[in-house]
């Protein structure tokens, strides 16, 4: 609690290292936050994505033949809590948040710039503990949920690390969030109205509720399995009269919020790339804010979908599958909103505007199969098979990723001044779209059809199938290979792209680029309508 | 990319920002304390759950004394009122005063953990016994925790309101209030778990 | 005018026409063994086709836009100043909404055929302990028939094999040997950790609990061999842990039972 008391925080700041040691210090700079947490995030990706590979690889071949079969559940685990909470919430969240939310509430930094370092600086070590429990007694095999008794039962040393290292980026995340809610409550600069703030703010904000309402139980169940495997205490241990299922409702009380933590931000940045490329308007602004906050409110009371073959009664089952189906209303009216937002514009087909549509077409196939999947009877067959790998991977992959690479093309000139290479980009995207869909829609087939989810070894009818699927991530593999060599070169020699190279309104725009430490050299301007086009020039005092 | 110039500038914004700095740092604690409140959610439900649909095994033993709990109730409800006061003599500008009731408040919270820790010792489970003792010790425990803390907190400002060197004043009260709202939290709690566990 | 509206409905009666054909046509779904299967793949059919319709829509629409409203060469400036459409937006809140309803229900439909809204408890009547507390699973499609024609068979799994006992023979088996046609009740339980009951051909799926039994209920109708498969991480060799139903005319599963029984005992 006494962290955030120290006034004194402008002053720290001038101390801070210039240049690009400033990305390795304890900056309060949100700005170098942000991109600590992207770059630290795509870091984690590439290790996930090896890990990915790797699964891939052995699944080529119906034999258990790459690695072992414990070490395939190691993989398997690492690689879902790796992609969840060391790529996609870090960065949806804290880089992009980071970077952006000062900008749209007209602030020079977060409410509280050291509780914001301390929540990085979480970051980075837990992960490497993560990744290098593998290298102890082995990493913790019960895959990123860690069901008990098995996650009781397994090699302990590896789990405890587990747990230790999802609770400090909990941790990190509770951090995040507060500091977010605070600056878009209270940080806002005089004369701006919440209803004028731009949407990824609003998408912020409600993920941040759901980051503050649920992590913490998260962290709760997490230190009574860890009494459990160390003190032996028996919460979910049968033997000792616990309840299993239990802990399967606190867990996904926070991991079914938690896929809207992975995908709000996402909807958010979104709703920011549109308008600019398309040249017009945000489509039905209100409702977006309130499909947003309905998404919230329904997230926190559908995770027993996650259970239907659980130890779950029947009208458990019924009531949670009509909550559920009801997320497809306020998540459809963001999507016509979205196509509404393109029909009629000046739409620029660069990369950022490609990814973005890629995201439109991904997300909706996986939000279908979700509704699908939210229907008891159809969920019988299909829990804990491939076809669910896919519907998730339709959405955290197809949506999300995309969307971060969709953001990383359209703020690229805010950062370094620089413009990215519209024709590597556009490969990047072509190989990403191609590659992604072949690896993951075959992946229907084989789970409406009897492939069971985390298996090493599968009936040998199915190989087929597999090995488009591993062809499909041996492609997305090599789309990062464009997109990495982009990067590099337009860091070095890209051209310069002046202050506001999409003659965007939302504020971070209306600095130069890359901004100033404190983010404007003045005043911070008002900004009462981020998406005007077609209308007046922003008004600016 | 700051010049110097403009930098002045942002030091005269940043004092305007100063004014309204309690402000959100409030509202950041309370954010906080919602998120504390949601762990206790979850451990409530667990206990709940269990109680409803895990019954225990027979000859389980779970009685529980109801003496000490409840003395513990007054001795967090006196605290809070303590610290009340002191919050209000700091209005006063009476720093010593403050700093005496901080210290009744703080021997009030040493008291509270003794007699937990009293309790423990005398309780006939142990924390393995069955899933009501593990409960038991897990959510009193973790409670425990806070009071602790909650408790150091109040230590450390009670030194620091001290009167010439202190940095807590009638001008700075922000931490005395934080710790204030923290400590009214804790024994919110306390009154939840105590119905909870020992009425229920 | 007439025109955009006949393009409209152009292209809505394609994508319906298409998804319809697609939805019938192509059937994604492993062969159907059992009362459940055709229930569901029923409602699979439903779900596909509404499903198609959405998707091949809203593809349509943003490719179209891409597109239609691409900016050229010769073009400057901003799209036009649209920022909303307050019916259109009430239109595609209460559309989906009916959508999920009409879904919701029917599939309530679905589970109430397959026998999942019966009271748990009531339906294991054979069950010599039918005192204790079943937790969850799938009850009988319906109780017309006496209960004393069911199969009742008590399922135990463990790491890594599951084990079937047949209370009547007093015999365990390694296999599940039903006979086609006849309603199969079965008790599940844990030794370990959470394992699952799923047979693909039959569509179904239960989660066996340490600590919680749980049952399923289903009436095979193709003889014939198939996989069942545990579909709920275990340990190492969960992607091993499989068995196989061997689903047989009656009277080759009453040979097959007495060559089991230890004591002989008519059905
Ligand atoms: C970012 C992540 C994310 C998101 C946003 C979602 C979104 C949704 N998910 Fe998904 N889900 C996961 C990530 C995500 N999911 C993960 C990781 C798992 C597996 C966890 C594990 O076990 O490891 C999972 C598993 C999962 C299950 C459990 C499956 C099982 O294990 O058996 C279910 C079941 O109900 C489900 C449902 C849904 C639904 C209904 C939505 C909805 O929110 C989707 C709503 C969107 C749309 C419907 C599309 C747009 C809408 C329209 C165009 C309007 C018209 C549409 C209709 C009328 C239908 N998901
Ligand atoms: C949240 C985000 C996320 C993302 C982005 C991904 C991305 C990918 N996932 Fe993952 N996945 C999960 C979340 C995610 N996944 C989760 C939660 C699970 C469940 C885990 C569980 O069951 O517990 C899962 C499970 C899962 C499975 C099922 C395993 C099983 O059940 O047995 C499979 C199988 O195909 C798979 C594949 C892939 C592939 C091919 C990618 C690809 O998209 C990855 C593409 C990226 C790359 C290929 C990186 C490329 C870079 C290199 C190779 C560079 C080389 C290295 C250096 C330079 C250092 N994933
Ligand atoms: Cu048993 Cu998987
Ligand atoms: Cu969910």
């Amino acid at each position: 609690m006494t962290i955030s008391i120290d006034p004194q925080d402008s002053n720290t700041k001038s101390l801070q290292p210039k240049g690009w040691l400033r990305y390795f210090s304890f900056s309060l700079d949100h700005k170098v936050i942000g991109i600590q947490y992207l770059v630290c995030g795509f870091l984690f990706y590439l290790i996930g994505g090896t890990l990915a590979s790797a699964i891939r690889i052995e699944l080529a071949s119906p034999m258990s033949d790459f690695m072992p079969r414990d070490v395939y559940n190691q993989v398997l685990t690492l690689h879902g809590t790796i992609m969840i909470f060391l790529w996609i919430v870090p960065v949806v969240n804290g880089a992009f948040g980071n970077y952006l939310i000062p900008f749209y509430v007209g602030a020079r930094d977060m409410a509280f710039p050291r509780l914001n370092a301390v929540a990085f600086w979480l970051i980075p070590p837990s992960g490497l503990m993560l990744v290098a429990s593998y290298f102890v007694e082995g990493a913790a095999q019960a895959g990123w949920t860690a069901y008990p008794p098995l996650s009781i039962t397994t090699p302990q040393s590896g789990q405890i690390i587990w747990i230790m290292s999802v609770l400090l980026l909990g941790g990190s995340s509770i951090f995040g969030g507060i500091n977010f809610i605070a600056t878009i409550i209270k940080l806002r600069r005089p004369g701006l109205k919440l209803m004028q703030l731009p949407m990824y703010c609003w998408a912020m904000l409600g993920t941040s509720l759901l980051v503050v309402l649920s992590t913490p139980v998260l962290a709760g169940t997490l230190i009574l399995l860890s009494f459990d495997i160390v003190a032996h205490t028996g919460f979910f241990n049968p033997v000792l009269g616990g309840n299993v299922v239990v802990y399967q409702h606190l867990f996904w009380f926070y991991s079914h919020p938690a896929v809207y933590i992975m995908v709000l931000p996402a909807f958010g940045l979104v709703s920011e790339i549109l308008p600019v490329h398309s040249r017009k308007p945000l489509f039905g602004y209100t409702t977006m804010v309130f499909s947003i906050m309905g998404i919230v409110v329904l997230g926190l009371v559908v995770w027993a979908h996650h259970m239907f073959t659980s130890g779950t009664p029947p009208w458990m089952r019924l009531f949670f599958t009509i909550a559920t189906a009801f997320i497809a209303v306020p998540t459809g009216i963001k999507f016509f909103n979205w196509v509404a937002t393109l029909w009629g514009g000046k739409i620029s087909i660069n990369s950022a505007m490609l990814f973005s549509c890629g995201f439109i077409i991904n997300f909706v196939f996986g939000g279908i199969t979700g509704v699908a999947l939210a229907q008891v009877p159809f969920d019988i067959h299909v829990h804990d098979t491939y076809f669910v790998v896919a519907h998730f991977h339709y959405i955290v992959y197809g949506g999300t990723v995309f969307i971060i690479f969709s953001s990383i093309y359209h703020w690229f000139p805010k950062v370094t001044g620089k413009l990215m290479s519209e024709k590597l980009g556009i490969l990047h995207f072509a190989i990403t779209f191609v590659g992604f869909n072949l690896c993951f829609a075959p992946q229907h087939w084989l789970g409406l059809n009897g492939m069971p989810r985390r298996v090493a070894e599968y009936d040998p009818q199915f190989q087929f199938v597999n090995q488009i699927s591993s062809v499909g991530a041996l492609l997305m593999a090599i789309s990062t290979i464009p997109f990495l060599i982009n990067i590099f070169l337009s860091i070095k020699n890209g051209s310069d792209s002046g202050d506001n190279p999409w003659n965007a309104l939302t504020p971070e725009w209306l600095t130069s680029s890359p901004p100033p430490v404190e983010n404007w050299e003045g005043e911070a301007p008002l900004v009462e309508e981020p998406y005007g086009y077609g209308k007046t020039k922003t008004k600016e005092n | 990319m700051t010049t110097l110039d403009s930098s002045k500038e942002i030091k005269k914004d940043e004092s305007k920002a100063s004014e309204h700095h309690e402000d959100f740092r409030m509202f950041g604690l309370i954010t906080f304390l919602i998120a504390d409140g949601m762990t206790f959610a979850g451990f409530f439900a667990a206990y709940l759950t269990y109680k409803a649909v895990n019954p225990l095994p027979d000859g389980a033993i779970y009685e529980l004394e109801l003496p000490i709990p409840t003395l513990n109730t007054i001795l967090l409800l006196v605290s809070s009122a303590t610290f009340h006061k002191a919050g209000k003599a700091l209005m006063k500008n009476k720093n010593s005063d403050t700093q005496k009731w901080l210290i009744v408040t703080a021997l009030l919270g040493i008291t509270f953990l003794i007699c937990q820790l009293f309790e423990y010792f005398n309780l006939p489970f142990g924390l393995t016994d069955n899933l009501f003792a593990s409960t038991f010790y897990a959510l009193t425990g973790f409670h425990g925790l806070h009071v602790t803390l909650g408790t150091i907190m109040i230590l450390i400002i009670s030194w620091q309101t001290r009167l010439k060197e202190g940095r807590i004043t009638n001008q700075n009260m922000f931490p005395l209030e934080a710790v204030e709202l923290y400590w009214h939290f804790v024994d919110g709690i306390w009154v939840i778990l105590f119905i909870i566990l020992y009425l229920l | 005018m007439l025109n955009k509206n006949f393009y409209l409905i152009l292209i809505t009666s394609a994508v319906f026409g298409i998804s319809f054909w697609i939805g019938f046509n192509i059937n994604l779904l492993p062969a159907e063994a059992s009362i459940n299967a055709p229930i569901y793949d029923e409602l699979f059919k439903i779900l596909f086709i509404i499903g198609l319709i959405i998707f091949i829509g809203m593809t349509i629409a943003v490719i179209y836009s891409l597109f239609k409203f691409r900016k050229r060469k010769d073009q400057y400036g901003d799209g036009v100043a649209l920022e909303g459409n307050l019916t259109l937006e009430i239109v595609w809140t209460i559309i989906p909404s009916i959508i999920v309803l009409i879904i919701g229900l029917y599939s309530y439909n679905i589970y109430d055929r397959m026998g999942g809204m019966k009271e748990l408890n009531h339906s294991h009547e054979m069950m010599t302990s039918n005192t204790e507390k079943i937790w969850a699973g799938i009850s009988q499609a319906s109780n017309n028939e006496v209960a004393s024609n069911n199969l009742s068979v008590e399922v135990s799994a463990m790491q890594f094999a599951f084990l079937f006992n047949y209370p009547k023979g007093e015999f365990i088996s390694g296999e599940l040997h039903v006979p086609v046609d006849r309603k199969v009740s079965m008790k599940m339980e844990s030794k370990d950790v959470i394992h699952a009951f799923w047979v693909p051909e039959f569509r179904i799926k239960q989660d066996i609990i340490p600590g919680q039994p749980t049952i399923l209920n289903f009436t095979p109708t193709k003889v014939g061999k198939y996989p069942i498969i545990c579909a709920e991480l275990c340990g190492p060799y969960h992607g091993g842990m499989r068995a196989s139903i061997i689903v047989e005319e009656e009277s080759d599963y009453k040979d097959w039972f007495n060559k089991n029984t230890k004591t002989e005992v008519s059905l």
